[in-house]
């Protein structure tokens, strides 16, 4: 379980344009459920999941992961415990490197980097397993560089890179906003599948209404900081969440 | 026109340790590092001040590399500690790195004639192979550990190594030290050969570096078997090469920097522009990708 205690977190500051973006802003997040963040853009969702990882350090507050403080941590200490797939589908692989040389990467997350060779042979058919699971036939492509792949590919890529070390916690971070909306929704299924299998307690961010709805259990809007809605998926329609999000935010 | 054929490949391999060096920040890094202007003589001076305490010229040797990665050292602190900007802080590192070069050994240019080297014991060219060979190996080798991937990831994608748990700018110390320390092992290899260390041996010296991996790059440009080690290996004996054969047909040696640069220009080019243009001629419609299938 996730839980931020009195955050607090301001940009530009002593200047004109100082944004005091949280003020003891709390949040708690179940354990093996899907948690989606929707909001206007500057409402503050990739800042928090920048908290969260490390990125961005909040100015007070604690940020307590499984009865952990990981406040103090800086953001590769903290990528121990926290998968991550960003917007940008370049950003969670290495594309100079082939997809074995990815996979073997990921493999090693949170452990000594020696000087042994990477790539381990009797780990092959585990990562040719979880290529599987993808559909998408990259356990044939193995040696082939990552840079050729495209942008779908990639960032299903990254996502098993994200996930098969069981991180205590995912953050996705729009990752699927830089797809076309076929690829966008091969992408988010196979993320659905992934983290039921595995029970990886996730916050997803999206801007996309419907899939907040279809692919999360529980939805959170924000708005310059705070939570203007915060309500189990199953409650509500696509129609009531952009009603909402038109009431409370836009007008 | 043999003995220049032989001259060229001799500097070349000595270059290419040079080349390795570099390739190692301006491609894997993907960062640019000046400083090796300075660690380039700073490993000539480093030699000639151990040579002339009678320290074996093999240890002598090994000390230049090893003291050259402390150049590294020096970069990336001011890199990663200080947040100065790599290019700057390698021009910082090269510019205390002049005076450095002569405090070693009170003068700026220092004779090495009196003084063994690595290159008594028997065959220069073939002294020169199994070194460049041995730390091609190494190299290569290393590239493949787990240490040497996270090296390559630094360069591709810092978010990557971070979200390994792994701090990127340790692998970025690891890169920029394991290339100076080969720089100034070039630079000491370089002042046994000519006989002597001089101040301005480092001059533009990282245009060689860069003409090497930059033909090496133009090798069989798609070949997959064909390791960027080799290919910068090569990139360095056909860049002196070129040199030789410039000078050989009448070239003014004053002028050889200018066509070093030119050389530059030209491969770039060739590999932004040329490359696809040819193989646009060579690709016409479906008759030659039917045939290549």
């Amino acid at each position: 379980m996730l839980k931020t205690i009195n955050l607090s977190k301001s940009f530009n500051r002593e200047t004109d344009n100082e944004i005091n973006l949280f003020n003891n802003f709390n949040i708690e997040i179940e354990k093996n459920k899907c948690t989606a963040i929707i909001g206007p853009n500057g409402c503050g969702k990739s800042t928090l999941l920048n908290i969260i990882g490390g990125s961005v350090m909040a100015d007070e507050g604690q940020i307590i992961l499984n009865n952990r403080d990981i406040s103090s941590l800086r953001e590769e200490e903290r990528a121990i415990y926290i998968g991550r797939v960003y917007q940008s589908p370049s950003m969670g692989v290495s594309p100079s490197l082939t997809i074995l040389e990815n996979m073997a990467l990921a493999d090693k997350k949170g452990e000594k980097f020696s000087l042994r060779p990477l790539v381990k042979k009797d780990r092959i058919p585990k990562y040719i397993e979880l290529l599987k699971d993808l559909d998408l036939g990259l356990e044939n492509k193995l040696n082939t560089k990552v840079k050729y792949l495209s942008g779908g590919q990639r960032q299903s890529l990254s996502l098993i890179m994200a996930a098969m070390k069981y991180p205590e916690l995912l953050l996705l971070d729009e990752h699927t906003a830089a797809l076309d909306p076929k690829t966008s929704q091969v992408v988010m299924k196979k993320t659905k599948e992934l983290i039921e299998k595995y029970k990886i307690t996730t916050i997803m961010i999206s801007h996309n209404m419907r899939d907040a709805i279809e692919y999360s259990d529980r939805i959170i809007m924000l708005d310059k900081g705070e939570i203007v809605l915060d309500k189990p998926s199953w409650e509500i329609t696509e129609r009531e969440l952009i009603n909402i999000y038109s009431e409370k935010i836009v007008a | 026109m043999n003995t220049l054929i032989i001259t060229s490949i001799e500097q070349g391999l000595i270059f290419a340790v040079l080349a390795m060096g570099v390739f190692l920040t301006y491609k894997i890094l993907d960062m640019p590092d000046l400083s090796v202007e300075g660690t380039f003589p700073f490993g000539a001076f480093l030699f000639a001040r151990f040579v002339s305490m009678g320290i074996h010229p093999i240890i002598s040797t090994l000390m230049a590399f090893g003291f050259g990665t402390l150049a590294g050292l020096c970069t990336a602190t001011l890199f990663t500690k200080l947040k100065i900007k790599p290019i700057l802080a390698g021009i910082l590192t090269m510019t205390i790195l002049y005076s450095v070069n002569l405090k070693t050994n009170g003068k700026s240019n220092v004779p090495l004639f009196n003084y063994s080297s690595i290159f008594h014991k028997g065959s220069i060219l073939l002294i020169l192979i199994v070194i460049v060979l041995l730390i091609k190996i190494i190299l290569d080798l290393f590239l493949k550990t787990e240490t040497g991937y996270l090296l390559i990831a630094t360069g591709d994608n810092e978010s990557l190594v971070r979200s390994l748990g792994e701090s990127s700018n340790k692998y970025k110390l690891i890169g920029l030290m394991l290339a100076n320390g080969l720089v100034a092992l070039s630079g000491a290899l370089m002042a046994q050969y000519q006989g002597f260390a001089d101040m301005t041996m480092g001059n533009s010296i990282i245009v060689v570096a860069l003409a090497s991996i930059i033909i090496g790059d133009t090798i069989r440009k798609n070949s997959q078997i064909l390791k960027n080690t080799t290919r910068v290996i090569i990139g360095a004996i056909i860049y002196k090469l070129i040199g030789g054969i410039a000078i050989d047909l009448g070239l003014n040696p004053n002028d050889l920097r200018a066509v070093n640069a030119l050389i530059v220009i030209i491969f770039i080019s060739y590999n932004n522009f040329a490359a696809d243009f040819f193989k646009f001629g060579k690709s016409k419609g479906g008759e030659q990708i039917a045939k290549n299938n």
